[in-house]
């Protein structure tokens, strides 16, 4: 009862609060939207038992992915409005439909099959943040290493790309060069 | 009533609906990349309600890799969003068709 009382009410705010985040021309809005939607998706998962992916949204989604695309909105023009492309609006919408239609059968197809064997099986007695951290530490500890190298390099890549004179490469420089630079920046 | 797993893949299925609205409707590349974020969402949303309902962790497991590369792409894609937009002075998708460099 209470389960099927907090489903719809947060399947109602999200997707309202994700259709605002995809039709308003206000980008300040938008971005409003979005983090309120990744707020609420974490009841799914608190729902779902999924506890620690539930922190993990919050954390990840609300505290580092919004924080850097506000961020972000200071470098650009964010007070005007957003122009949108005017293309056929039913066009649109059925090819979002079935592709989204279409995904979900994809991904839902073995299901159908009945004959899904869990792999790694949850254990009733163990916390869902303990049961996560020996299945990532054992079965998935090479994709979990990629990651965090894939991390690291976006985290590289980010500073260099938005970093100021990231342009100038300091390593190609000559000493005289470089002094011409550090003057410069002093004028 | 019994809330299934079907409910939850309904949902999925709804927010990605909604993820590739904005994405094919977008023509400001920021508003782009919060379409995709909604995208990725609801495939997470997918994952864990399969992974509650098979009592399996693989799901979960997808669903913080799915995590780990939403942020490196909101890292990176920033990035270069933040140097076209001090090149060129604007985020239109439409202008960036044309690759004049």
């Amino acid at each position: 009862m209470f389960e099927a009382i907090s489903f719809y009410l947060f399947s109602f705010l999200v997707i309202a609060s994700f259709w605002v985040a995809v039709t308003t021309s206000q980008a300040l809005y938008a971005l409003t939207a979005l983090a309120a939607g990744m707020i609420l998706i974490s009841g799914f998962y608190f729902t779902l038992g999924a506890d620690f992916l539930g922190a993990i949204q919050i954390i990840v989604y609300s505290g580092a992915v919004l924080a850097l695309y506000a961020f972000g909105m200071m470098f650009f023009d964010t007070t005007r409005e957003v122009k949108e492309k005017k293309p056929n609006k039913a066009i649109v919408t059925t090819l979002a439909v079935l592709a989204a239609v279409l995904t979900v059968a994809i991904v839902a197809a073995p299901i159908v099959s009945q004959n899904i064997v869990a792999l790694y099986p949850s254990v009733e007695s163990v916390g869902n943040t303990q049961q996560i951290g020996v299945v990532l530490f054992t079965k998935y500890l090479v994709p979990f290493e990629v990651a965090a190298v894939m991390l690291l390099v976006a985290m590289i890549a980010g500073i260099v790309l938005a970093g100021k004179k990231m342009d100038i490469s300091l390593t190609k420089l000559s000493e005289s060069e470089i002094e011409k630079q550090n003057a410069e920046e002093l004028v | 009533m019994e809330i299934g797993l079907n409910h939850y893949l309904v949902l999925a299925t709804i927010l990605f609906g909604i993820g590739l609205y904005g994405v094919m409707r977008r023509k400001n590349l920021l508003m782009l990349f919060f379409a995709t974020e909604i995208l990725l969402n609801s495939v997470n949303i997918g994952f864990a309600a399969i992974s509650h309902y098979y009592a399996d962790l693989t799901g979960q497991m997808f669903a913080f890799f799915v995590i780990a590369i939403a942020a490196s792409e909101v890292a990176v894609g920033l990035g270069l969003l933040i140097v076209w937009y001090k090149r060129h002075n604007s985020i239109d998708l439409d202008e960036m068709s044309v690759m004049r460099g």
